[in-house]
């Protein structure tokens, strides 16, 4: 079982304050720390429980710029085999369509059974890549995944797709195929010392946009099907009454307020 | 031209929301295109979702074949390929749901059309249709403009626009044949398999104690139980808690999990993803208590508390226990 995944080095912003930068089309990133995008952490670990079982190699490609090395290596700690980088300036602006055609060029001549990664960004949340490089690759898919198994190695995948509700939906999918993965499939790994060693020396590859065999107009913002116009702030409706003081006096005033509406 | 589409999504036998939510929105967008309003149902026996689906839209395009009985996204996407391509709908709206998930981006990909997934909102700017939709958790809004196409594609978030009450439009029902020509290969699809029921259904309970990735810890899980305890309510969790395995998937609140609408509802720890707070904003009283006074949470809170919850939660304890 040969897997190739895709990998996404985001920032963390769930406690963090996000700033919009000038221009209204990004955030200001400089005091934001970056690591693995949630949800493809959890594709590298399903990657890595492949290995042990069935063998074969994992290849893990991010597209993005330097600071990107610290999220390919650490999956390389963890395990796998080879790391992309696919790097160049005219990537940036890429929307999902430009960015899957990005990884579609680095995957095209490459051989593998499955392409795994994270159902979606948890900085833009667009979960198009994945399908939109299956479409591009023209091999199947399954999105939502949070249970695989081999009915056949190398040929037959069965998967659970999460649906709402608690519901899954079970579909055999022929491989090879794209399958994007929903988090709290397995338990991610942390990476051994030695394997963080060991990570630190391994050379990356870094393709750019002619090792790629791409045109400037097919990449950023030209080779886009849409474009973030501007940041904002969501609109403030009706937010909480928020109770000020010490933990001891707003649990008191809560209390008060939940008592006078019936509520205890 | 200036025709909107409106994607119908149906599982074992029923019309899921979505569908008349995106029809609501889709009869706006529709006036303001210049077009009509034409809902696509894919399906087999689904007679009934035809007459309920006819009075919401100025048409109703249907495609009976026993393939498509259950979803089944390859075989979905050859469908509306030729739907799309022969009638060329200005707007095609497809539910940001796990089976649009599974279709809108390979299907804008094959169209090569513009596509914005989990939209909340839609604008007109200088006669160009701009879609709002949400980024960084919540946290930030985004407008995104489509590029220069005949078409235009979106996944609209669940329960983002309301059911409205609306005139009937009594829309025809047509017919339309199945492009199908073989069965489906590359990928199949075979069973349901239902969420495993356990001990407690935070469903029925009247206080929930739901805990988030605030929690940091698993052994911290330990003083929101006893909140819970002391309030009288059961403990639940969002995501985070249960992908961690600290709590079982019969705990979870949210789109994946359980919708709950208890009496009160303490969010601890907790930010309030979209798929988080679909499914507890119906509550009655939301109680939130997180140290980041940006978590979305505090939007749908009816109580907030901008401070640590391992400084609030046991004072809050204390004061509910000796109340």
């Amino acid at each position: 079982m040969d897997t190739v995944v895709c990998v996404k080095h985001v920032p963390e912003t769930a406690e963090a304050d996000i700033l919009i930068r000038g221009d209204e089309r990004g955030i200001e990133e400089k005091d934001l720390t970056f690591d693995i995008n949630e949800a493809d952490n959890y594709a590298i670990e399903e990657a890595l429980l492949w290995k042990e079982k069935y063998g074969g190699a994992i290849t893990v490609i991010t597209v993005g710029p330097e600071d990107a090395n610290m999220t390919v290596r650490m999956c390389i700690a963890k395990g796998a085999d080879k790391a992309i980088r696919l790097d160049d300036e005219r990537f940036e602006g890429s929307d999902s369509y430009a960015m899957a055609k990005i990884l579609h060029a680095a995957l095209k001549d490459m051989e593998f059974d499955a392409v795994l990664t994270g159902i979606q960004a948890s900085d833009d949340g667009h979960g198009q890549v994945g399908p939109i490089l299956a479409q591009m690759l023209g091999i199947p898919h399954a999105a939502y995944v949070i249970e695989t198994e081999m009915a056949e190695e190398g040929k037959l995948a069965r998967v659970h797709r999460e649906l709402e509700g608690g519901l899954h939906e079970v579909v055999d999918v022929e491989l090879p195929a794209v399958f994007t993965i929903q988090t709290g499939i397995n338990e991610p790994r942390y990476a051994s010392i030695l394997g963080i060693r060991k990570a630190t020396k391994k050379e990356i590859e870094l393709p750019g946009l002619d090792d790629l065999g791409l045109q400037g107009s097919e990449v950023g913002q030209a080779g886009s099907k849409t474009r973030l116009e501007k940041l904002f702030p969501p609109p403030v409706g009706e937010r909480a009454q928020i109770l000020e003081g010490s933990p001891q006096e707003v649990s008191e005033e809560l209390f008060g307020l939940l008592k006078d509406k019936g509520v205890i | 031209m200036g025709d909107v589409f409106v994607l119908a999504e149906h599982r074992r036998g029923e019309l899921r929301e979505v569908t008349l939510e995106m029809l609501g929105k889709g009869r706006e967008l529709a006036r303001q295109l210049g077009g009509n309003l034409k809902a696509v149902l894919l399906g087999h026996g689904v007679d009934a979702f035809g007459s309920e689906l006819a009075d919401q839209a100025h048409e109703v395009l249907m495609v009976e074949d026993e393939r498509l009985e259950n979803f089944n996204s390859g075989l979905y996407q050859k469908v509306l390929v030729s739907l799309l391509a022969d009638r060329k709908p200005t707007l095609t709206l497809i539910g940001h749901t796990a089976c649009g998930m599974d279709l809108a981006p390979s299907l804008a990909a094959e169209l090569d059309l513009p596509l914005a997934t989990d939209c909340i909102g839609f604008e007109f700017e200088d006669g160009r249709l701009l879609a709002i939709r949400e980024m960084y958790g919540g946290k930030l809004q985004a407008n995104v403009s489509f590029g220069e196409s005949e078409q235009y594609m979106a996944t609209v978030r669940q329960a983002a626009f309301p059911i409205k009450e609306l005139e009937p439009l009594g829309g025809q029902i047509v017919a339309v044949d199945s492009p199908l020509a073989e069965e489906a290969r590359r990928k199949k699809f075979i069973e349901y398999v239902e969420a495993a029921v356990g001990d407690v259904d935070i469903a029925q309970s009247e206080v929930v104690v739901a805990v988030g990735r605030g929690i940091k810890e698993q052994e911290n899980l330990e003083i929101v139980q006893k909140l819970a305890e002391v309030a009288g309510g059961v403990l639940a969790g969002s995501r985070p808690v249960i992908d961690a395995g600290w709590l079982p998937p019969d705990r979870q609140v949210g789109q994946s999990g359980k919708t709950v609408k208890p009496k009160l509802y303490i969010a601890v720890g907790i930010s309030g993803a979209s798929q988080h707070l679909s499914g507890m904003k119906g509550s009655d009283t939301i109680v939130a208590i997180n140290k980041d006074p940006g978590a979305p949470i505090f939007n749908v809170a009816t109580y907030g508390i901008v401070d640590d919850l391992f400084k609030v939660v046991p004072a809050l304890t204390e004061q509910l226990s000796g109340g």
